[in-house]
């Protein structure tokens, strides 16, 4: 039996989550430098998820949801969060023992927890992608997503990538016993300068609250969507072939970042209130059909499994 | 004989499949086994979260011969033709055997087919089982295709005797059949070996696993109970929650804690869906307050602290989520404090309600204007009932219903009692979506009944008019429920509404908002008319008369035969969802349609009353009789009319009478005709047809004795004329002609 100290801090459970998938081989990934709306649009997950290459990689990704934001004061919604996202592929057979080994190394005690894997079929409209899973239940509550995505992008995935994504903020409070997510010790709080996690993004919270629901410019907004859809198809549609290099170059990740871009100034005119619900639908459906496009390219690239000898 | 077992574990299987799933897999085995001609006693199919298994007794260790003859071309046909044959039976021509027939000789072939061990058999059926399963959902895992509900672990597989149990050889993708298990994922988990269905379901229970999913409902039900009753409790029934949650564990506990203090007070439908819906708990009742102040929920293991920590976690979650529902509820009532209901509904204008039929808004303008031509006919006040049809939807925009749907209208009923309205508008609120199941209450307050009838209504005429009809097995808007809500809401309050320029009306209204060539006055102006007047056609002369000089005539022409032909089509659904209403009833079929064909169809109540009382007087003596005598007296009338090209209708005379019996059924009509009309005006079927059955002997005695067809064409015309006055009066109460038989 595993010796259970309990965690002290938000970013000690990281740092456990981190040495804990290290230790299981996962690639220690960085967070994507770009906005999104959660650790599945990272290109490490949804591009990655596609074509034939094995992948093992794990990351912390900041997620943005403006929807979501209520200036600080819920004790546990905001509209920028954390999530922990691991994704191997092909999803190895005792996935769920793994998950499991790194709910004990955040201090959860098995022997002490009720664990439910609970269905949860996951669906992103927005990246046309789905998988079949489970919401994980620890005494009741929700601590993670577990899915293996069955398509990305409208392709199959071939193997079937294992997917695990932690709510961060919530599992923390879980784990160290807070009601209200500002109060959770950031660092240790024996520290000589013990932060909260309210001392490091209240503030962030409320200017966010007030940009995204009232201050966001929404023409321009929506300019800016149409600009990111429109350079996610010029990029392209240049031919694999570069000109300069005379190397078979496909800008798919170029081309994924303005989807992300396009995904995210969506959510923002979403949380205006100006798409109206049959425009939402209709929103969405154009992200997606970038997501297509970009999932069509990258497997025309090594990393999504291209080869020349394959192609011939 | 040998028993066969097989179990597969796989990781967490959906609660919502198992049951299912555990079925599929007995009929799947059975079928396959019983197809390759191999036999068993008994079957029984189990499933937990993680495994399903299925049981059989008593196989035969071997399937039995079997040898089949078959009958191939004449010896002298084509040779494509015993080709063909050859193909077929896998033979060659050697093979055959050539047997004399009546005319020549034809080949044979007799396939003789060994039996085949039960182990092969088992083997087979199971692979092609595993690869066909009809999950609703399945899915790939890892780098393989085979495809399952999550991935499947492994397969244990084995027909045991006496002797002791025999791994059935099986490898589906790399999974290889053992006979080896696994225990509960926390509490004993590793494998171990089994020999038989008792073993196994044995052994699993040692190793913290209940096999049988009704004895883990059954554990769960008594153990709440009891936790409940010992606390002075009652433990609040849900059989779905209940078979849910006995497919969520393997090893149940039921763990009861507090609702907490903050919260008792919330409405208990509330507690109650929060609960159930976000974390699968029971409710339990405090009987002495009403309230609901406990849950109970099930763990999936046993804990060293008793459940103390799983009970705590499990308390800080609801704990949660109710904070979650209480500022809803707040707001809310807060809302509807300050500034009524109407405020809250004001949103509902940037919600769509379906593309072609506009906002929640403009859906719920029309109900209003619908509620208030409804409302005197159900003895509702009009400006009441249109109040409560403009915020009986109200609570769709209120923070509660958005998080739980499923509480539309009971929320609406609280809010609207905190922003004063009155009682009547408040059940309204509530009660005006129903019924809607068929074994729902159905509504007897008149401002809910007229708000009730107004939503369907204006649904059915709504996707009506932009063509959304059910078809087939497909009915995304729920319109036969709807129309069957009306029918049970005419009939349970004995309204008398003719649907047609309701219809009509509804159909105006919507027709005016989205056709823009329409002038709106004189959409409503024609509204106005069939209120007052009941008849489209004449409504629609008097405004085209108003409109001659004016744009807009040509559109409101237009719909001469647009809303008439619509309004018909939508009366035949409603015909045809009240003859399965009334089927449940024991009413035939003819015997509505006999009423179908009548004027006033379009009036449910009237329908449905002459229904049943011509179904009780054709099951008597004298109307089964006087049928057939309505129907001997039509067939003769009916041939005579088309020999002779002409209506016999009017003219019998008694003067012309020349037998007693003729004389007779003169009198009987002559007496039978002022207690009809009397009976009719009264609507009271069941008198004029006990009238129409004083009719039947000296019917009887006409056609006994008289016969129409004479030689003298006075006494014939006459004769058939009188037969017309029968007909005439059988058909005033119920089209005869279609009751079928008799």
């Amino acid at each position: 039996m595993a010796e259970f100290t309990k965690p002290k801090s938000f970013q000690e459970i990281i740092l456990r989550l981190q040495t804990y998938w290290a230790s299981k081989g996962c690639a220690i990934l960085q967070p994507y430098d770009m906005e999104v709306g959660a650790g599945t649009f990272h290109p490490a997950t949804t591009l990655r998820a596609l074509g034939s290459n094995a992948w093992a990689a794990a990351y912390v990704q900041p997620s943005r949801r403006p929807t979501d934001g209520r200036y600080g004061e819920n004790p546990n919604r905001l509209q920028h969060y954390y999530q922990y996202q691991v994704l191997i592929k092909p999803s190895p057979p005792d996935l769920q023992a793994l998950y499991l080994g790194s709910l004990e190394a955040i201090g959860i005690d098995m022997a002490l927890h009720d664990i439910r894997f609970v269905e949860d079929d996951w669906e992103s409209p927005t990246l046309g992608a789905w998988g079949l899973g489970w919401e994980v239940w620890c005494d009741g509550m929700e601590v993670s997503q577990f899915t293996y995505f069955q398509q990305v992008g409208g392709h199959d995935c071939r193997p079937v990538s294992g997917e695990l994504t932690y709510g961060l903020e919530r599992l923390a409070m879980y784990v160290l016993g807070i009601d209200h997510v500002m109060e959770m010790p950031f660092n240790d709080p024996q520290s000589p300068i013990p932060l909260s996690y309210g001392d490091v993004f209240r503030q962030t919270e409320e200017e966010y609250s007030r940009h995204n629901f009232d201050a966001a410019d929404t023409e321009k907004l929506l300019r800016h969507f149409e600009d990111a859809e429109r350079e996610c198809q010029s990029i392209l549609s240049h031919e694999a072939e570069d000109p300069k290099t005379g190397k078979r170059i496909v800008m798919a990740h170029p081309a994924y970042d303005q989807c992300i871009k396009a995904s995210h100034i969506f959510n923002l005119l979403d949380a205006r209130g100006v798409i109206s619900v049959t425009e939402r639908q209709a929103y969405i459906g154009r992200v997606r059909a970038l997501a297509k496009l970009c999932a069509d390219a990258f497997v025309q690239t090594e990393a999504g499994g291209f080869s020349a000898e394959s192609a011939a | 004989m040998a028993d066969l077992l097989i179990e597969l574990f796989s990781e967490e299987i959906p609660a919502r499949m198992q049951g299912r799933a555990a079925e599929d897999l007995k009929k799947l085995v059975t079928d396959g086994l019983v197809e390759a001609g191999l036999t068993y006693g008994g079957a029984a199919a189990f499933a937990t979260p993680r495994r399903l298994c299925l049981t059989l007794t008593d196989l035969p260790a071997m399937s039995p011969d079997t040898r089949e003859e078959r009958k191939g071309p004449r010896t002298d046909a084509p040779e494509t033709a015993l080709e063909g044959f050859l193909r077929s039976t896998g033979l060659t021509k050697d093979q055959l055997e050539a047997r004399d027939e009546k005319k020549g000789q034809a080949w044979y072939a007799v396939i003789a087919k060994k039996g085949r061990p039960a182990a092969d058999i088992v083997a087979e059926v199971l692979e092609r089982t595993i690869r066909n399963f009809p999950w609703p959902k399945s899915m790939r895992w890892g780098a393989g295709s085979l495809k399952w509900v999550r991935p499947l672990h492994s397969i244990l597989c084995i027909l045991s005797d006496e002797g002791g149990a025999e791994v059935v050889p099986l490898d589906i993708d790399g999974i290889a059949a053992g006979d080896t298990t696994q225990g509960h994922r926390f509490m004993a988990p590793g494998p171990f070996k089994v020999s038989s269905f008792d073993d196994y379901q044995a052994k699993l229970k040692k190793a913290c696993v209940v096999l049988d999913p009704a004895e883990r409902a059954e554990t769960i039900w008594h153990d709440a109970e009891q936790a409940a009753f010992a606390a002075g409790f009652e433990l609040v029934e849900d059989k779905g929650l209940l078979s849910e949650v006995a497919g969520l564990v393997e090893w149940p506990v039921v763990l009861m804690g507090d609702i907490g203090a903050d919260f008792i007070d919330l409405p208990p439908e509330v507690l109650q869906t929060s609960m159930k819906e976000h974390q699968k708990f029971f409710s339990v009742k405090n009987p002495k307050t009403g309230r609901i102040e406990k849950f109970v929920t099930v763990a999936n293991r046993e804990t060293a602290d008793d459940g103390a920590t799983i009970l705590a976690g499990n308390q800080k979650v609801l704990a949660a989520r109710l904070s979650d529902a209480k500022f809803f509820w707040e707001n809310d009532l807060r809302t509807v404090a300050q500034h009524g209901m109407t405020s809250m509904s004001e949103s509902l204008t940037n919600v769509t309600f379906h593309r072609e039929l506009g906002s929640q808004s403009e859906r719920i303008d029309r109900i209003a204007a619908l509620a208030r031509r409804i409302a005197p006919m159900v003895g509702a006040e009009p400006d009441e009932a249109v109040l409560a049809a403009k915020v009986a939807k109200a609570d769709l925009a209120s923070e509660m219903v958005y998080e739980f749907p499923e509480l539309q209208g009971i929320m609406g009923r609280y809010y609207a009692k905190r922003a004063g309205l009155s009682d009547a508008v408040a059940d309204a609120c509530r009660d005006h979506y129903s019924p809607l199941g068929p074994s729902d209450d159905v509504p007897t307050a008149p401002v809910s009944v007229a708000v009730a009838l107004a939503d369907k209504l204006d649904t059915l005429t709504g996707f009506w008019a932009i063509d959304e009809k059910p078809t087939g097995s497909k009915d995304p808007y729920a319109l036969r429920r709807a129309a069957l809500g009306v029918i049970r809401l005419v009939l349970a309050n004995d309204l008398r509404l003719n649907l047609d320029p309701v219809f009509d009306m509804q159909l105006l209204r919507l027709k005016g908002a989205r056709e823009a060539a329409l002038p709106n006055d004189g959409v409503a102006m024609m509204i106005d008319e069939i209120a007052d007047h009941g008849v489209f056609a004449a409504a629609l002369e008097t405004v085209l008369d108003a409109f001659k000089d004016r744009d807009g005539a040509e559109a409101l022409a237009g719909l001469k035969t647009a809303v008439p032909d619509l309004s018909d089509d939508l009366l035949a659904f409603f015909h045809d969802r009240l003859k399965v209403h009334l089927r449940d009833e024991g009413i035939r079929h003819d015997v509505i349609d006999a009423c179908l064909n009548m004027p006033g169809n379009d009036d449910l109540t009237l329908l449905v009353k002459r229904a049943r009382a011509l179904a009780a007087f054709l099951a008597t003596e004298d109307g089964a009789n006087l049928t057939q005598g309505f129907k001997r007296a039509n067939n003769i009338l009916t041939q005579a009319e088309e020999k002779d090209g002409v209506e016999y209708s009017f003219g019998a005379d008694v003067k012309f009478a020349e037998a007693a019996e003729e004389k007779a059924l003169f009198a009987a009509l002559d007496s039978a005709a002022a207690p009809l009309k009397t009976a009719m005006e009264a609507e009271d079927f069941a008198g004029a047809m006990s009238v129409m059955a004083d009719l039947r002997a000296p019917i009887d005695a006409f056609f006994e004795a008289v016969q129409i067809n004479t030689e003298n064409q006075i006494v014939r015309r006459n004769r058939l004329n009188l037969l017309a006055r029968i007909r005439d009066i059988c058909m005033s109460v119920a089209d005869l002609t279609r009751i079928e038989g008799t």
